[in-house]
This record gives C-alpha cells, sequence and structure tokens, in this order.
C-alpha cells in the first residue's frame, strides 16, 4: 500500500463522469517510489498487443524530452527494450498524444478516447507496461482486456512498477 | 628492409589464415559496446583481440589494418580513435545515419606455390594478380584461395538490409532474422554462403562470451542444411562469437604429414560473426 490516499478507482472516476467525457479505455499504472539515493523516474512505454504479444499501437512513451550534457533524451529509449524492439524503433518521436515527459511515483492515467481505437477489432488483447530506470531495473507488467465491452483487468508489478489497471467501458 | 617487411607480414596473414582451422587455435573476436542504439546519433566503442575465451582480452591484440565500416547507405565510415593495446585494439565508429551497420575485418586472397629450377616459390595476394606473380618456367604450380571474415552488426533505429547484399568472396552470412533483433527463448535463422552458394553441413560454433564466471563453457554447435541454413534458439542473453570454417577436402587430419605450412596451398575459408542477445 504505497502512499496516495485520495486516488479514487478507475471505476469510480469513470462513474462519476459524464458520458460524453468518458474514456474509452483506461490505463492506470502505478509508478512506486523507490528509496534509493540516485533515484531517477523511470522511461515507460504502455502499448496494446495482441495475444500472440505482436504490438497493435503505442498508447504512451515517457521519456527525458531534453538534451543535457549526457545526451538527448532519446539515446535511451532503446532500454525500454521489449517496447523498443516491437514497435518503438519504427515510431517517429515526439509523438503528439503519445510521447511525453517522464513522470513522478504514483499514481498515472492514461485515457484513450474510443475514436482513437477505432480500427481496432474486437477480441482479447494485452495492455502491456515497459518501465526502465537509469540505474535501476526494467520490468514489464501485461495486463489482458477486451475491447469490445466493458471489463476491467488488473496485474501489479514487483519492482520497477506497481499495480496496473485496465478498465474499457464499452 | 622493404622485402623483410612484407615476409613478415605475409607469414603472419598466412598465419592467421590457417591458424583457426586447427584445433589449438586461438579465436579472435570483435566486441561491440551497443548494438541497439535509439537517438539521432549514437556511438560504439569496438574492442578486437584474439584469445582462447572470446571477448577475454588475455592474449594479444587484433590488427585494425584490414577494419572497415559499412554505413546503411552503402558508404564506407571511417573508424575514429583507433589503438592497437596489449591485449586488445580498440576504436571507435560514429552512426550519424538510422539503419544497420556492418563492422567487419575481412580478407582474402589467394596463395601459390610452384618449382622454378628447382627451388621453390610461394606468394599470396589478390586473385587478380596471380597470373603475373607466377614466374615464366615455374613447374608443380598450386594455387588456392583463402577468404576470412570476423563481423559484427550495429543498429541505429529501426534494422535495415541494405548491407547484407554478399560479395561472392569468402563465407558470408545473409539473414533470414535481423542479427540485431535477437532476444533470448526465441529462435534466430541465418544462411551461410560460400562464395555465393549456400554452405551446407558446415558445423556452426556458438559460444557465449563471460566464461570465466561459470565452470560449463556451454558451446553449441549446429549444423547447417543443403540450403546453408541454420537455427540457434538463445538459452542466454549475451553477446555469441558465431564461427565457421571450411576447407577444401575437409578438415586437415590432426597430425597429418606434410599439413603444415611448408605444404601446397589449400583453398579455405572462415567465418565468424559477433552477436549480442538481449534478454
Amino acid at each position: 500500500m504505497r502512499s496516495l490516499p485520495l486516488i479514487l478507482t478507475t471505476a469510480a472516476v469513470l462513474g462519476a463522469a459524464a458520458p460524453a467525457l468518458a474514456a474509452d479505455l483506461t490505463v492506470t499504472v502505478e509508478l512506486p517510489r523507490i528509496p534509493v539515493a540516485s533515484y531517477h523516474r523511470p522511461y515507460v512505454a504502455v502499448w496494446i498487443e495482441r495475444p500472440d504479444q505482436t504490438a497493435v499501437r503505442t498508447l504512451a512513451v515517457w521519456y527525458q524530452q531534453t538534451r543535457n550534457n549526457e545526451g538527448d533524451g532519446k539515446d535511451w529509449l532503446k532500454d525500454i527494450r521489449t517496447w523498443w524492439r516491437k514497435g518503438g524503433r519504427a515510431m517517429t518521436l515526439p509523438a503528439d498524444g503519445v510521447s511525453g515527459a517522464t513522470r513522478a511515483p504514483g499514481r498515472q492515467t492514461i485515457t484513450v478516447p474510443g475514436a482513437r481505437l477505432a480500427n481496432l477489432p474486437a477480441g482479447q488483447y494485452n495492455i502491456v507496461v515497459e518501465a526502465a530506470r537509469e540505474l535501476g531495473g526494467r520490468e514489464v507488467v501485461r495486463v489482458p482486456f477486451r475491447w469490445g465491452g466493458a471489463n476491467t483487468g488488473r496485474v501489479s508489478g514487483t519492482t520497477e512498477l506497481g499495480a496496473v489497471s485496465v478498465a474499457v467501458t464499452r | 628492409m622493404t622485402r623483410i617487411k612484407t615476409s613478415a607480414a605475409l607469414i603472419a596473414l598466412v598465419a592467421a589464415l590457417a591458424a583457426p582451422l586447427s584445433a589449438q587455435a586461438h579465436r579472435q573476436w570483435i566486441l561491440p559496446s551497443s548494438t541497439v542504439l535509439s537517438g539521432a546519433d549514437a556511438w560504439v566503442g569496438v574492442d578486437g583481440g584474439i584469445s582462447n575465451g572470446v571477448f577475454i582480452a588475455d592474449h594479444a591484440a587484433m590488427r585494425l589494418d584490414n577494419i572497415s565500416v559499412t554505413a546503411p547507405d552503402g558508404s564506407t565510415v571511417a573508424t575514429e580513435n583507433p589503438m592497437q593495446a596489449k591485449y586488445r585494439s580498440t576504436f571507435d565508429v560514429h552512426l550519424t545515419q538510422p539503419g544497420t551497420y556492418r563492422i567487419a575485418n575481412a580478407s582474402s586472397g589467394v596463395n601459390a606455390t610452384w618449382v622454378l629450377n628447382g627451388e621453390p616459390g610461394r606468394w599470396r595476394g589478390p586473385a587478380s594478380g596471380l597470373a603475373a606473380a607466377i614466374p615464366a618456367g615455374a613447374t608443380d604450380v598450386v594455387s588456392a584461395a583463402s577468404a576470412s571474415r570476423l563481423e559484427t552488426f550495429v543498429t541505429l533505429g529501426e534494422p535495415t538490409t541494405t548491407i547484407f547484399t554478399p560479395t561472392g568472396v569468402g563465407i558470408e552470412l545473409v539473414p533470414v532474422t535481423h542479427p540485431n533483433d535477437l532476444v533470448v527463448g526465441e529462435a534466430a535463422t541465418f544462411q551461410l554462403l560460400r562464395d555465393g552458394q549456400p554452405l551446407a553441413e558446415a558445423d556452426v560454433t556458438v559460444a557465449r562470451g563471460g566464461t570465466r564466471y561459470r565452470n560449463n563453457p556451454e558451446e553449441m554447435t549446429v549444423k547447417t542444411g543443403a540450403d546453408g541454413r541454420f537455427s540457434v534458439t538463445w538459452p542466454e542473453a549475451g553477446m555469441y562469437w558465431v564461427n565457421t570454417a571450411w576447407r577444401a577436402g575437409g578438415p586437415r587430419p590432426e597430425g597429418a604429414p606434410g599439413g603444415g605450412r611448408g605444404g601446397p596451398p589449400v583453398a579455405s575459408a572462415q567465418y565468424t560473426a559477433v552477436l549480442e542477445v538481449l534478454p
């Protein structure tokens, strides 16, 4: 139980929101607070894959957006290894609505309007979340979900990721 | 003076080409600091050495004379910061365009021997120079081609295949699986060609680095099929040395008389790829 007492559950948020604003796919990613001397926020990628683990599309990728004296943030995208191989290396970044800055520890939410997934055939998929941290480790969490009807899923990571929740609202 | 140097270089080259075919041979390797890279440009540091344990620099440095780096667009890239140390050589490669690069140490040529007025003669050089090199009146002329290739691949961004067009000289690798797309637990398939034709029934040694830190070398041998293809399912992540050698008439028998450097040349080819397998 990590320290974020005032987080509403995904279902509660969706239940309270007006239907017009409801996201059709919501992914909640908990980035654990890791007590080390030299903490760097993780690089994180979130994507949809088929049950055979082929990638469908990237929903989010969080990385250092600037260049510093160690190089450009994109130099380390390859450390999100699985994502890089399955889709990242074919993308042009930054990508609108997908790429963004690294996120702080805590619960982070990605909402994807159904319109963005209009071409996704109904069926069984996984949400994959991969986190890779400088001077730290790497972890991949897969959460099965069904596209084409309301359902939810939740799987917890053990090292670099906390709970990952997926909610499909229609 | 020049002649002495040339001879010494020739002997070294002949020895280098012949050595990997003997059982006790040291292994030549190159070791890139990264093979999968992202960003607008990137640097790769490469070490090269010759030793019993692959990637363990404890015997001899690799000569850098024949290093060539080919960019995805086919252009040649100059190496930077080259240095030959005691046990290893090193250089950098600056990747400035997206795609797959080849870093190779390759050489090929023809060895010839003959007898002229009762005196044996010997020559090594490019195939194009063979006719002119053999003196008029020489008898017992024997010539044989040999080729050696040691290479690795590195990719900035998305892998490309432009550099894999075979030259038709010696043993070459044609990817079925891209060599910068290797992951533990997955099978990878490659095709080997010799002089442009499938290298069938060849034994391929697959050796993972890091042997100093384990007791079992965990080496594997796989055989190519009639189409020259072989497959490997990577048991562990790491850097792998993948080698095969070919010699006309088969491997030299152990301790065979006349099989040393004094005998007539025999056609041979050897190939090594250094491949990184990621977790």
